[in-house]
């Protein structure tokens, strides 16, 4: 038999007879995440149920992201409600603020994520470790409280759709801009209940930070999971965060790398996929979406004379340190145009700490850039960025919806770091590559 | 701490007679409704259903938690609830007054978000384009049927599977949790 990676992981994490896609399965989940916004229902639930200790206090993970450091009142004592059952529980993987830092950035960089993982989180974007091997995704509070008080979840064992990517990407082209491109050639619904599987040579070349952006994007097109099947450069990711003592992770154990067992993760050759994409990126060109939807996607070169009030580097989508030096790359010695704001927010701290020693956050406030501490804040309208009636952001975060980043009649255009930081320059959308 | 209406949270179970036969006045939607658009970001840090509820819908119609009357019924689209994972949409939903949402696809995480919190939701295909703004309908839960009162017609909607049918049943993922004793 022949099976895809996504139904390998859940036949090592249920029992009986193997599994195919479309049966339903209750398996046994590695890891449970939840943030400041999505917990405090989790918990609440978690109460009600009688539950009185999380399955495995190693396993599960808060991190107070979204509306922290807390905003207001009412934000404060939502994060007090995670904190407290944190200390209560002995939760070994809470992140306070000064260690925290968005939780899909900071997962992987802290080597809680490895391939072969069953992950779920109260949180969209879960679906960003499908780019390390893991089959991840999002699930909503309720999901999450009843697997801390049983360690189980219920999954239908998704349909893959595998996407290979040939030819290669032209100057300032990243996996951004194919993953905004993927969207718009299936849908916001295209890959609904269904894992997306990104393969070919130019994932083969792309290094762990854009992979995680492709992953992190899989959910705009209605996916499950995005997955990678892990190789040379998932295994070394993985030996170097593991090597690295970074302080923030806290109770981490020591890490096996057990390559030879996650090298048998890979989909087989002749598994059964849904569809088959074949896309050739060498034409490619920088990708914008344009409101409001994500699959609303243009060549930035098609754009005219859009005018831009507010620009936004970072989040869990490109908010790493490879976003980071692009943007640097583009605003070195020039000036965040008179008329337009710009707010770049490194995803961890440990980010924000490279990006001071590499001298990017110098770069960043020489151009009258405003740099924030780690937060979901402006992506999703929340905080550290809110756009008024009539303004118009271009983001490099992952979603435009009506309202997204704050009043109704704003407008969000998603791109790649270096649509946004090239923009920032000009106060119009602009392609970098005519800068 | 906020006060949260559990009794009519977990409703699937407790008003389960009344639920099962709904009955009220359409209000329609386009395809790709999110979760942005059913309760914003900014009014996410309160889980309270009745003040979620009284946001509802409001970056789309800013009026809709007003006019509505408790019962009615939400009819939209393709992919409804797309977007965030916040069980706050399902729950501003129900807040409001909606007794049932019908939808053509729904997004995965708010399908599941619906199921486990006692949210009726039913899949009909094409139903967008068979029933009107402020027809009556009624929609009997248990056998997936609805009946158009305006037009005097029936369409027949999608059967939950098997596994998931067994957690509507039982109330909610809670009480389904809480029935096998799964819970530690």
């Amino acid at each position: 038999m022949a099976y895809t990676i996504s139904e390998k992981i859940f036949n090592q994490h249920v029992k009986g007879p193997k599994v195919k896609a479309g049966e339903f399965v209750y398996a046994k989940v590695d890891l449970a995440l939840g943030n400041d916004v999505t917990a405090p229902i989790a918990i609440d639930q978690f109460k009600k149920l009688g539950a009185k200790k999380v399955y495995d206090r190693n396993k599960v993970v808060l991190v107070p992201d979204h509306f922290t450091p807390a905003k207001d009142i009412k934000s404060a004592t939502q994060a007090k409600v995670m904190r407290d059952f944190a200390y209560e529980q002995k939760i070994t993987n809470y992140f306070e603020v000064g260690r925290m830092g968005i939780e899909h950035a900071l997962l992987p960089e802290v080597g809680l994520i490895k391939p072969g993982k069953l992950i779920i989180g109260a949180d969209s974007h879960t679906c960003t470790y499908g780019a390390l091997g893991a089959f991840a995704t999002g699930m909503g509070s309720t999901d999450l409280a009843a697997c801390w008080a049983t360690g189980y979840s219920w999954f239908k064992v998704p349909q893959t759709i595998k996407f290979i990517y040939k030819g290669k990407f032209q100057r300032w082209v990243c996996g951004k801009d194919l993953i905004l491109h993927t969207i718009g050639l299936i849908g916001v619904d295209g890959a609904l209940y269904k894992a997306m599987e990104f393969s070919g040579p130019v994932i083969a070349r792309m290094q762990i930070d854009e992979r995680l952006t492709m992953s992190n994007m899989a959910i705009e097109a209605g996916g499950k999971a995005g997955l990678i099947n892990p190789d040379k450069i998932t295994y070394d990711y993985i030996k170097k965060v593991c090597a690295e003592d970074y302080k923030g992770a806290q109770g981490k154990k020591k890490w096996e790398v057990d390559t030879k067992k996650w090298d048998k993760l890979k989909s087989d050759s002749d598994a059964v996929y849904d569809q088959v994409i074949e896309i050739d990126v060498s034409k490619l060109e920088p990708q914008v979406a344009l409101p409001h939807l994500p699959s609303n996607t243009k060549a930035v070169g098609q754009v005219k004379n859009m005018k831009i009030d507010q620009v936004v580097i970072g989040s869990c989508t490109n908010g790493r340190i490879s976003d980071l030096r692009i943007a640097a790359k583009i605003l070195k010695g020039n000036k965040i145009n008179s008329k337009t704001r710009c707010i770049i927010f490194p995803a961890t701290q440990a980010i924000y700490l490279q990006a001071m020693e590499e001298g990017l956050i110098e770069i960043f406030v020489k151009a009258n850039a405003v740099v924030s501490t780690p937060t979901c804040g402006p992506c999703l309208g929340g905080h550290m960025g809110v756009l008024a009636r009539g303004e118009r952001a271009i983001a490099t975060t992952n979603r435009n919806f009506v309202g997204r980043m704050g009043h109704p009649g704003s407008e969000v255009i998603l791109s790649s770091p270096a649509v946004a930081a090239a923009s920032a320059i000009t106060g119009k959308v602009t392609d970098p590559r005519k800068l | 701490m906020y006060v949260f209406d559990w009794k009519n949270y977990n409703s699937y179970n407790i008003k389960k007679e009344r639920l099962m036969k709904l009955k009220g006045c359409v209000w329609k939607f386009s395809d790709n409704v999110n979760t942005d658009e059913i309760i914003a970001a900014r009014f996410l840090t309160t889980f309270d259903s009745k003040e979620l509820g009284d946001h509802c819908m409001e970056d789309i119609d800013k009026d809709f938690p007003k006019k509505i009357s408790c019962g009615d019924i939400m009819v939209a689209g393709k992919n409804f609830g797309c977007g965030s994972s916040r069980e706050h949409a399902p729950i501003a939903i129900k807040g409001c007054g909606v007794s049932c949402v019908i939808a053509e696809s729904f997004a995965r995480i708010f399908y599941r978000n619906a199921i486990n919190i006692g949210l009726p939701i039913l899949v009909c295909e094409n139903i967008s384009a068979q029933i009107k703004e402020k027809d009556i309908i009624e929609v009997d839960v248990s056998n997936g049927i609805i009946y158009n009162k305006t037009q005097d017609k029936s369409y027949k909607t999608d059967k939950f599977a098997d596994f998931m049918q067994e957690i509507v049943n039982s109330g909610g993922l809670m009480d389904w949790t809480k029935k096998k004793g799964l819970a530690k």
